[in-house]
């Protein structure tokens, strides 16, 4: 069978190296979660790092429906949210005393409670699939979404449930009072999480999900129920979102509706997608890139759900594969050693983008700027630079650059088509020859 | 199964709306007989099929399986007791590997259900059942290829490989040399007979070439019903059969000549 990490989508295309290299990978895996927090040691640095690691859980157990059996949720905040919610109750009780078990643990009381949810809900949406499915899951989700408001006594009506982590005995002296202990029990998790994912990957059920995915007609003639698949598959995946929920719940102390809105379930749709939701370690790089974005790029402008969204447009056009996608083609085309003459194409490519964003965001910004910050003059600054938002000067100039942009942009995309074309065909007769020899 | 037919329909009947497509089919195929039904366009071959396989439900009568009603139940569960389907448009698990769709269709019947606690590299029997029907299929060195990769031909005997991997005793192929050169058809009936043997087998054609080849028996289905069930000396002889299937030319004929 392909040994290799990416999800059996183009087995022909994974590269041989990757199946020596297994261990490898996971190993490197392992020392990234371990070394992170010692290279990066900012409190803000180890904030986000645990997030990743939430985020990572959170995505690759999206991605058990989305990617592996193509079943489109709109509403899966609810399974991790509702996790968040029994595990910050339950960690309170330990507080208050009328419970005993080990912080360390509380996580997986998310996990039963997001396994326990999917299987109530998930026997009647999983009794359909497509669009009907997808409508389910959103009716369901915006159902518990105003459930949280109308009973506070659970969901803690607007300004949540808070707790505390620091209770019990401290176990090796480890109290999860310090954000780096946290962030290890979270790296621990996000671990054995991704491992069991990926290993599900591997099973019978595993890949008669993909089966489903790409027929799920065939399936019921080769013996199998689709729903019964689809069932199960939609609760290990609540078990995982539960885990990932529990986790929230520990590092935030807080949990509040929001997390089982909509907003929070179109996140997870989005980056899942971003990353690539074909390939296994696709939701990984999603992942990475939510908390950047949700953490960083909203602090650096007030337009970043406007950026999110023309990211998102343009990598549904030109790369529905996601970012994953994009790499394992590069891989390929490494591996036949025709990477290098693209390199001249890349550079272009990069610097016109980097021209046609400098515009455009010279615009949004100081349309924003206009909008929100009226009250504080026309002049703003961008990128060091000093911006009249009112004036025509810096609105032709920011024209200019985008319109300069877009050409220069045209002219490079068309050369590096070309050659990239050229590099397929190439690989493609070298695959040929190979498959004769 | 000590059952005397393998496949029995009894009065079986099936409509869309007011339009009765099968009106009353009678069928007893007997374990090992390979049987091809024929029949003009829009005679309910296909429909036929859909019936048995479980795909449509029937409006009335009954559909056996070695002896027991199978009419009612869904695909899946006539598809563990013993009857496999192949599709005239290839029906296959488009982005998996050619030897993953044919692993796909061995699990159920080596009983490895819904298990996700099990490593599919680790099911020796599973892997190697999918190696031998690829060899079969002669897809071996097509072994990695998506199926939606392969050439039209390669997906028909894939189709038909995952039709059979699953080891049923009772094998339904609708049109399987639809769409096939001559040259490849040769080859198709070939490679269909060999795996299929020890079979009951269904046939659904239009190719009377295939038709003879493939077949012991001939049924003649004719508006929703079997107008004649026999050897194929047998039922070219029938005037039933030769009403149906020339009489329209016949009464040119005489209409011209006389």
């Amino acid at each position: 069978m392909s040994q290799s990490i990416a999800a059996p989508v183009r087995p022909a295309f994974t590269l041989k190296s990757f199946n020596l290299g297994r261990w490898a990978v996971w190993g490197l895996f392992a020392l990234a979660l371990a070394v992170a927090p010692l290279l990066w040691t900012s409190s803000l640095a180890q904030t986000m790092l645990s997030q990743v690691g939430i985020a990572i859980i959170a995505c690759l157990a999206y991605n058990i429906l989305l990617g592996q059996g193509g079943m489109l949720s709109f509403g899966h905040a609810v399974y991790g949210g509702l996790g968040s919610f029994l595990a910050i109750h339950t960690l309170n009780m330990v507080s208050a005393g009328k419970l005993a078990l080990p912080v360390s643990l509380i996580p997986l009381v998310g996990g039963a409670s997001g396994l326990f949810f999917a299987a109530l809900i998930g026997w009647v949406t999983t009794k359909k699939s497509g669009t009907t499915f997808a409508m389910i899951t959103l009716g369901l989700g915006e159902l518990v979404w105003s459930a949280s408001l109308m009973i506070p006594e659970f969901f803690g009506g607007e300004g949540g449930v808070s707790g505390n982590r620091v209770v019990g005995k401290p176990f090796l002296g480890i109290t999860f009072g310090p954000q780096i202990q946290v962030y290890y029990l979270i790296a621990v998790y996000c671990f054995v999480c991704t491992a069991l994912m990926f290993a599900l990957t591997r099973t019978p059920l595993g890949r008669m999900l993909n089966a489903v995915r790409d027929n799920p007609e065939r399936v019921e003639f080769i013996g199998y129920s689709t729903q019964r698949i689809r069932y199960i598959a939609f609760m290990l995946s609540g078990l995982f979102s539960g885990i990932a929920g529990g986790l929230a719940a520990l590092n935030f102390e807080i949990v509040t509706a929001e997390v089982v809105g909509a907003a929070r379930s179109g996140a997870y749709l989005l980056f899942v997608f971003l990353g690539g939701a074909t390939f296994f370690f696709g939701p990984i790089i999603g992942a990475v890139l939510m908390v950047f974005a949700l953490v960083l790029l909203s602090e650096l402008t007030k337009a970043w759900l406007l950026y999110l969204g023309l990211i998102f447009l343009f990598m549904v056009m030109y790369a529905p594969g996601g970012i994953a996608s994009l790499i394992m083609m590069n891989l390929r085309v490494a591996a036949f050693g025709k990477l290098r003459r693209l390199w001249t194409g890349y550079l272009a490519l990069g610097g016109t983008v980097l021209v046609m964003l400098a515009g455009a965001a010279a615009m949004i910004e100081m349309l924003y700027h206009r909008q929100l910050n009226a009250a504080l003059g026309p002049k703003m600054k961008f990128v060091g630079i000093t911006l009249d938002a009112s004036g025509v000067d810096a609105w032709f100039g920011a024209c200019f650059v985008l319109l300069t942009g877009v050409a220069l942009f045209e002219v490079s995309r068309r050369a590096f088509k070309k050659e990239w074309d050229q590099a397929q065909e190439e690989i493609e007769h070298a695959i040929k020859q190979r498959e004769e020899s | 199964m000590s059952a005397e037919f393998a496949v029995e329909l009894n009065d079986l009947r099936k409509s869309f709306g007011k339009t009765e497509i099968i009106r009353g089919a009678n069928l007893k195929v007997k374990p090992g007989e390979r049987v091809a039904i024929i029949g003009p366009n829009g005679a309910g071959k296909s429909t036929l099929f859909n019936l048995i396989s479980g795909r449509f439900g029937a409006s009335s009568g009954e559909i056996l399986l070695h002896g027991q009603r199978i009419d009612g139940l869904k695909p899946f569960e006539i598809n563990r007791r013993g009857l496999a389907r192949s599709f005239q448009v290839s029906n296959l698990f488009t982005r998996l590997s050619a030897f993953e769709n044919l692993r796909c269709a061995v699990l159920w019947s080596l009983g490895y259900r819904y298990a996700f606690w099990k490593f599919l590299a680790d099911l020796r029997d599973a892997n190697e059942r999918a190696e031998e029907v690829l060899a079969m299929i002669k897809l071996d060195k097509k072994r990695d290829v998506p199926a939606m990769n392969l050439t039209y031909a390669e997906q028909r005997a894939l189709e038909i490989g995952i039709t059979i991997a699953g080891g049923a005793g009772v094998i339904l192929l609708d049109e399987p040399t639809a769409g096939m050169s001559k040259s490849e058809t040769q080859r198709f009936i070939g490679l269909i007979r060999d795996v299929t043997a020890g079979k009951t087998l269904l046939t659904v054609e239009h190719d009377m070439g295939v038709v003879f080849g493939l077949a012991d028996k001939i049924a003649v289905l004719v508006y929703g019903e079997v107008i004649a069930f026999d050897v194929p000396e047998a039922v070219r002889a029938n005037p039933r059969v030769q009403e149906a299937y020339l009489g329209s030319v016949v009464a040119d004929g005489q209409a011209a000549g006389h």
